[in-house]
């Protein structure tokens, strides 16, 4: 068994290791930088995002959010099953970030001396060192502030990234969250047309690998160093025991469910930082969706189901044509049913007979 | 009737299974475990009450609130006071009659992860164990010893033929609204009190089986009688905190993700006892049967 210091020495000694190779003075840039108007974002935890323009106003900026590494252990089934969690912010997934191209994401990451481990982030939309992994490490007790430009448009997955076998592990225990990179002029159909949303939500999914005992019941570990020698070995396995939205079976079901009305547009952002995933939403469908998520490809339209790969996010627009309840779930319908990927709309509004009608509701077989 | 599209879709959509092949072989040699002591038996006079009937009900073509009957219990009531315990199924087990439970937990608690087809496997053992006739009740029978326990299904008013979603939201809401938690872990007898009836653990966290098929049945327009019904007996009512549907073999209510707001905890069951006939109980008397 893996004691706490052995797993903090173990991820600040590779880390650092990659951190030699890559980190780089700041370039002359920096000046005109700091020209630039600064905005200060209190992130909101997913399914919700703070708010935004869709279209940029003005030139671009720097844009500020601070996130503080909690871990604590969480419930993420109806048994009442834990994982000693990991998160950015409190929240499985981590917040959505949003700016538009050619901003600043500016960064601060606090981990607090209540914390055991050592963390980072890697942030798919940011370039060089690591994903800037090589420049966020830091211990309990430290914070550190990182500046990347958002040079491509899309949504794009962030995650912690403290090295070697820390990683998987950190990323299985709820440490990923999403970016989002709008051009600046916004969305585009895929002609190339303007197109809004009158509602965003974020929707993490995340596969755990929960330890089981003899009786084959799921195990409870004081902390997340406790049960990194038996969590990895169900990792290795590669089958989760819980593919959840939203750190836990049914977190957006219930009084938790997404709501929307008839003829409202809902952009779902969709990201996945370590395995294959395919949402399908039950009775709809996506009228434009960005399966790879970015933006300056057009996006396809009229899909079924979408695919997310392992370590990238996704989005799709859709506007509400039927009210009733919807459920949004991964597509490989063991995962949704019997793993916990699903999620619901509910949605108001007046039915279209002209789409769908029971001409005639269920009775004897007329022989 | 009372599920929303989504919870239907979890939990009916099975076929039936049918074929039980109970092939008990019952060896009198084994020890005969003690027959269920009367102080465990609860017996309710007769009487009548109004009972929301179960199933999914129809008018003019669309779905509408169960019609609610006045149904009566003639003769005294015999119903088990707690739920069968893991112990007294675990004697149907060791005697090869019935197949192994999927229990939630070990120890001095009702068994919990069994199927209408366990039930009723459980049931034909005991009788021919005891000389008696148990069964599982009929969701009447239930809901009587359930008394002021009984909820029935969660279901709306709600129901007009030009948008069927105003019912399926409304019930999203009553179900919701009713913010039950997940409560898993099976504790032992009489930990959930008794109710009006001297019956115990009615709707607690384990949810009972009957022998009640599901059913769609149309109303007259008058909305009072019942025109046609096509029953399915693949799938039986289950009663606890609610009323729900689940097909023969399922023994772990739970739906992972696909149950709206609650879902069974655990299935488990109790059975009644028939009084014998007087020709029985003659012949019984006479060693006869």
């Amino acid at each position: 068994m893996l004691t706490r210091r052995e797993a903090l020495l173990g991820s600040v000694l590779t880390a650092a290791a990659a951190a030699a190779v890559v980190a780089m003075p700041a370039v002359a840039s920096s000046k005109e930088v700091a020209g630039l108007p600064r905005e200060k974002v209190t992130l909101v935890a997913p399914p919700f995002v703070h708010a935004h323009e869709q279209v940029a106003k003005g030139g671009p900026k720097v844009v500020e959010f601070t996130m503080t590494i909690e871990e604590k252990p969480i419930v993420i089934d109806a048994d009442g099953t834990q994982l000693n969690a990991m998160t950015y912010n409190g929240s499985i997934p981590g917040p959505l970030m949003v700016v538009h191209q050619d901003d600043y994401i500016e960064l601060t990451l606090i981990n607090p001396d209540t914390n055991t481990l050592a963390h980072n982030i890697d942030f798919h939309a940011a370039t060089g060192a690591l994903g800037g992994g090589g420049l966020t490490l830091i211990n309990p007790g430290e914070q550190v502030t990182l500046r990347f430009k958002a040079t491509r448009t899309g949504t794009f997955v962030y995650h912690c990234a403290p090295g070697g076998a820390m990683i998987p592990w950190h990323v299985v225990s709820g440490m990923s969250g999403a970016v989002m990179i709008l051009p600046r002029d916004g969305l585009k159909n895929d002609k190339g047309d303007p197109i809004r949303y009158d509602h965003i939500y974020y929707i993490g999914e995340n596969d755990f690998y929960i330890p089981r005992d003899e009786q084959g019941k799921f195990k409870k570990y004081d902390s997340a160093g406790d049960n990194y020698d038996d969590t990895v070995k169900v990792m290795r396995g590669l089958i989760p025991t819980h593919v959840v939205f939203n750190g836990k079976a049914g977190s957006l079901t219930g009084a938790n469910a997404m709501k929307a009305k008839v003829g409202e547009t809902v952009l779902i952002v969709h990201s996945q930082a370590n395995r294959d995933t395919r949402p399908h939403l039950i009775g709809g469908h996506g009228d434009y969706v960005w399966e790879q998520g970015k933006f300056a490809n057009p996006p396809s339209k009229d899909l079924e189901t979408w695919f997310i790969r392992g370590g990238s996010a996704g989005s799709a627009l859709y506007t509400f044509l039927q009210p009733g309840i919807y459920a949004y779930v991964n597509h490989n319908l063991i995962e949704a049913v019997e793993l916990g990927a699903t999620a619901h709309f509910t949605v108001e509004g007046t039915w279209d007979d002209d789409l769908m009608m029971q001409v005639e509701a269920p009775k004897a077989i007329a022989s | 009737m009372s599920f929303d599209p989504v919870f239907t879709f979890g939990t009916i959509g099975a076929a039936a299974l049918i074929g039980l092949g109970m092939n008990h072989a019952l060896d009198n040699s084994l020890e005969v475990p003690p027959p269920v002591a009367m102080s465990d038996v609860v017996v309710l006079g007769p009487g009548s009450f109004d009972h929301p009937q179960p199933g999914e009900f129809l008018q003019k073509n669309h779905s509408v609130a169960a019609p609610v009957a006045r149904e009566s219990i003639n003769a005294p009531l015999e119903i088990m006071k707690y739920q069968v315990s893991l112990s007294d199924y675990e004697h149907c087990v060791a005697d090869g009659a019935c197949k192994l439970a999927d229990p939630r937990k070990i120890g001095n608690v009702p068994v919990t992860g069994v199927s209408h087809i366990d039930a009723e496997a459980y049931a034909t053992w005991l009788s021919a164990r005891t000389g008696e006739t148990w069964r599982l009740p009929t969701d009447v029978e239930w809901a009587y010893a359930a008394g002021e326990r009984f909820r029935g299904d969660i279901e709306s008013d709600e129901s007009d033929p030009n948008n069927p979603a105003l019912r399926w939201l409304a019930q999203y809401r009553i179900e919701t609204a009713l913010g039950r938690k997940p409560d898993p872990e099976p504790r032992v007898q009489g930990d959930f009190g008794i109710n009006s009836k001297g019956v115990a653990d009615v709707a607690g966290n384990i949810w009972e089986w009957t022998s009640t098929c599901y059913i769609h049945a149309t109303m007259a327009s008058d909305g009072v009688g019942v025109v046609s019904s096509i029953d399915n007996c693949g799938v039986h009512v289950v009663e606890g905190f609610h009323r729900t549907y689940m097909s023969n073999f399922i023994r772990d209510g739970k739906s992972g993700g696909c149950a709206v707001g609650t879902p069974p905890d655990n299935l488990g069951f109790r059975l009644v006892r028939d009084r014998p006939s007087l020709v029985q109980a003659t012949l019984r008397r006479l060693g006869l049967s």
